[in-house]
């Protein structure tokens, strides 16, 4: 086919590499290696980022006018419901298990995760659950409609009377994902503990590792709860039992604490690795070392516990007695100490810098800036007085999206910007990306700032119809998400043809210090094989001029040989 | 670990610099304090300016922090930017231990200071307007001294699918809330069906009603106008609209009202999903499946929801 000379280890790569022979197949198949299981994770997430893209701008088309008219209230609920549950059981948990796939083995030196088969079986699971989830759009009465958190009594209301209904499909589908979940996190914690490279002690870890170990193991306290919960509310739902139904003597608020126990830390999970890849990128562009590496390490399992500790604050108006929700208030409050200083750290880690602005910068800058404004309304409402007022209002709604897509979202664009070079063998086009970023900030801040208005004068969240007095909030609010459905399009640009055709990328195009940068572009099936180097250095030594591993320069080589 | 500072002392120039970009912060972070009063709706019940008054708190020291922050990311993206071909490496500063117990020590002590003044307005609102759970079947005679501070009440507010209707002590019914300017009122909030949200922006109060339980709720409002009540918790296909209007009025007009509504007959009150619900059933049921909404509950006085509404 070719007469390019390729290493013939490519052979066994799992990618698309320029010369050798196509092996796309690999993807659709039960494939045990961790970087082609990674990259499952993250096609598929994007996939379900475009679906639930596409339901938030049915909803916010719905919201651009005070009346219900573009679709029956019903349907609205379904569609609203759904966005939640798509963006963050398939857009959000799956990615970052992409990158935890991607990025554990190759920044630890493993050659692959500790059970693989494992690996395999928690990824084919998304697409299982995947169907289940869509598949509920054609269930009699439509999907679940009681909104992500899934109340009882109003989830346990089965209008039609049918056994096979949405709210039994979502359940099923939560369920199989909380079991995919736990799957994965106890692969990924193993791998950390036990696989890596010589020399590489807990404090000369890369933060991501520290960040994804710090969010598993979260999953693995949290998860079960959820599931415990979820299982109590299929058995009243379908098979009459009444731990939640208050006509058989259960109690509803019960669920609340199922649900919360592990759906608040859930926030933690998702927004630990962003921590990580922010500690990553941020030194990489400004030329520095991160500042603090070992507070910034410590402080993500001073989140992990905390963040245990203060379910409660979703429940402030639901009847809680006083010392329960001063208690909650302050372990809540408590957290804006361990971030503090991982966002002062990265603040100090710019600071004196060398900054380039290339695309992953711009997504992390964006990222941290918004993540700040986050935090300050993240304590505003922990606040127990402020939440009786705000709860329930656009102002959380406001507030979590400025969590999970304006800091979420902007890291996980960041991070797949940053290490596309690494595991696709290609680099992406940086024009595209800045016009990518550019959509996306002005988007997401003119569809989420207005809406802390909205919230603060009274606006209930789940509405499909409001008074029109918040008419305003809403227009500016669906313009901007119809620019963040815009700004998709540059992205998939970018990476469609990048991936097809772009330039061939250098094994260290950032020049950025790190395991998997000693690696080829992209690195073979088993990373480095039998030559796995020593660590004798911190991470991020840039500008200290000392080694990372003992033999650095036979590394580097061998990885522009490949 | 090296230190941020030069060797020779303190710099004259970049004291000068840090001290005017700290004022100017200060100055920005009272602007946004005083400014935020404005975001509310108005102040309608004694809970209301304190619940004001934390806001802005909060509002005034995060502005410092959050334009602190941002401020320092606006200065490197303009002088510590790379020219072009610049692959140098930036001043490879690791850390400064007494900077990082500076930013743990303080933000903890700001929380620790935020909590404390919050558990105290806490302490401040629950003497203005308790509330208490109680299980349905429990002892009532605890329910019924609930809050014997109470001037008006125990007025029953009853929550469904979705409508709220309202029954005042002398058997007159509702389906709006008149309340008396400047009295404490005693709520005995219960739900038939799902978890309903009592929810008055004006009044800055809001709580959740859970069906199985009886939820003893005071408040006093103390402006006169004509407020919207909105159920806050998502309630189902209809919850947009289970919204009604709280009537403050003058204690003359309070009596007059009651006396005027108690002669009228019962009819049914304001039932806003059922126009919904019986336009989908007419376009032949289109949609996702719903629960038929509750029956309109039986009134004296169905209000009129066409007035406009204060806030």
């Amino acid at each position: 086919m070719t007469t390019t000379n390729y290493d013939p280890r490519i052979l066994k790569a799992p990618h698309p590499v320029p010369g050798a022979p196509d092996n796309w197949k690999r993807f659709f198949s039960f494939n045990t290696d961790a970087k082609v299981i990674g990259i499952q994770y993250i096609a598929t997430s994007l996939f379900f980022l475009l679906v639930g893209g596409l339901l938030a701008m049915i909803v916010r088309g719905e919201l651009i006018t005070p009346p219900a008219d573009l679709v029956d209230p019903s349907v609205y609920n379904g569609l609203y419901t759904m966005h939640g549950t798509v963006m963050l059981f398939l857009f959000l948990f799956p990615i970052l298990n992409g990158f935890n796939n991607l990025l554990i083995p190759t920044m630890i030196g493993a050659p692959d995760m500790a059970f693989p088969k494992l690996n395999a079986a928690a990824f084919w699971l998304v697409p299982l659950f995947a169907v289940v989830l869509m598949g509920s759009f054609f269930a009699p009465g439509g999907p679940a409609s009681s909104g992500w958190w899934s109340y009882p009594p109003m989830s346990l209301q089965n209008p039609l009377n049918h056994f096979l209904n949405g709210q039994f499909l979502w359940i099923l589908a939560v369920a199989l994902s909380g079991i995919s979940s736990i799957m994965g996190a106890v692969n990924f914690v193993t791998t950390i503990i036990r696989m890596r490279a010589p020399g590489m002690g807990f404090f000369k870890m890369p933060i991501f590792v520290w960040t994804a170990w710090a969010a598993q193991t979260i999953q693995l306290v949290g998860l079960p709860a959820l599931t415990g919960g979820a299982v109590m509310l299929l058995f009243d739902l379908s098979f009459g039992t009444s731990f939640f139904r208050p006509e058989g003597g259960g109690d509803p608020v019960l669920f609340q604490h199922f649900f919360w126990f592990y759906s608040h830390p859930a926030v933690y999970v998702l927004v630990l690795p962003v921590f990580g890849i922010f500690s990553e990128l941020f030194p990489v562009y400004a030329r520095k070392p991160l500042f603090g590496y070992r507070f910034v390490a410590i402080a993500s399992f001073g989140i992990t516990f905390l963040s245990l500790i203060v379910w409660v604050h979703h429940m402030f108006y639901s009847g809680t007695p006083m010392w329960m929700r001063n208690l909650f208030m302050a372990t809540t409050m408590l957290i804006a100490v361990p971030t503090g200083v991982k966002v002062f750290a990265w603040l100090g880690t710019l600071w004196k810098g060398n900054l380039r602005l290339s695309t992953p910068m711009l997504f992390c800058l964006g990222g941290l800036f918004n993540f700040i404004f986050a935090g300050i309304t993240g304590v505003m409402l922990a606040t127990v007085p402020i939440d009786v007022h705000v709860g329930n209002t656009y102002f959380v709604v406001a507030h979590f999206h400025y969590v999970i897509f304006n800091t979420i979202g902007f890291g996980v664009f960041a991070g797949i910007y940053h290490w596309f070079p690494k595991f696709t063998g290609r680099m992406y086009y940086e024009g595209l990306g800045k016009v990518h970023f550019a959509l996306t900030f002005m988007g997401a801040t003119l569809n989420w700032l207005p809406l802390h208005w909205a919230g603060l004068l009274g606006m209930p969240r789940r509405v499909a119809s409001y008074d029109p007095e918040f008419a305003i909030w809403n227009v500016i609010a669906s313009i901007g998400a119809f620019m963040l459905g815009v700004a998709s399009i540059p992205f998939i640009l970018n990476m469609v043809s990048s991936w097809a055709r772009g330039p061939q990328a250098p094994p260290n195009p950032w020049r950025a210090i790190g395991l998997e940068w000693l690696l080829p572009s992209p690195p073979p099936a088993e990373n480095f094989e039998d030559d796995i180097p020593t660590v004798i250095s911190e991470p991020y030594g840039y500008g200290l001029g000392h080694p990372l591993v003992e033999d650095e320069a036979f590394y580097v080589r061998r990885s522009q040989e490949a | 670990m090296t230190s941020t500072a030069p060797k020779n002392g303190p710099n004259i120039g970049s004291i000068v610099v840090i001290s005017i970009a700290i004022a100017i912060n200060l100055a920005i972070a009272k602007l946004m304090a005083t400014w935020s009063y404005s975001w509310f709706p108005p102040q309608a019940s004694s809970a209301a300016a304190y619940v004001d008054d934390l806001f802005a708190l909060e509002t005034g020291i995060g502005s410092f922090i959050f334009f602190g922050c941002t401020g320092v990311m606006g200065w490197v993206l303009l002088f510590n930017r790379a020219g072009k071909y610049d692959e140098s490496d930036g001043a490879p500063i690791e850390g400064n231990t007494i900077l990082e117990i500076i930013w743990t020590v303080i933000p903890l002590l700001l929380v620790f200071a935020i909590a404390f003044t919050s558990m105290k307005v806490n302490d401040t609102l629950n003497a203005l307007g308790p509330k208490q759970k109680y299980a349905i079947g429990a002892d009532t005679s605890a329910l019924l001294s609930a809050d014997p501070l109470a001037q008006v009440g125990p007025i029953q507010v009853i929550a469904r699918q979705w409508s709220w209707e309202f029954r005042y002590p002398d058997g007159v019914r509702s389906s709006e809330l008149h309340l008396p300017i400047d009295q404490r009122v005693n709520l005995q909030l219960q739900s038939e069906d799902v978890i309903h949200s009592f929810y008055v922006p004006a009044f800055r109060l809001k709580q959740d009603i859970v069906p199985g339980s009886l939820i003893s709720y005071s408040l006093t409002p103390t402006r006169e106008g004509r407020f919207r009540l909105r159920d806050a918790m998502f309630s189902g296909a209809y919850m947009s609209v289970n919204q009604s209007n709280v009537i403050v009025e003058s204690e003359q007009a309070y009596s007059d009202w009651l006396k005027r509504s108690a002669k009228q007959a019962l009819q049914p009150g304001l039932d806003p999903g059922r126009v919904l619900y019986d336009r989908r059933i007419a376009r032949g049921d289109k949609g996702w499946a719903t629960v038929p909404p509750a029956p309109a509950p039986m009134v004296n006085d169905p209000g009129d929801p066409s007035i406009p509404h204060d806030a």
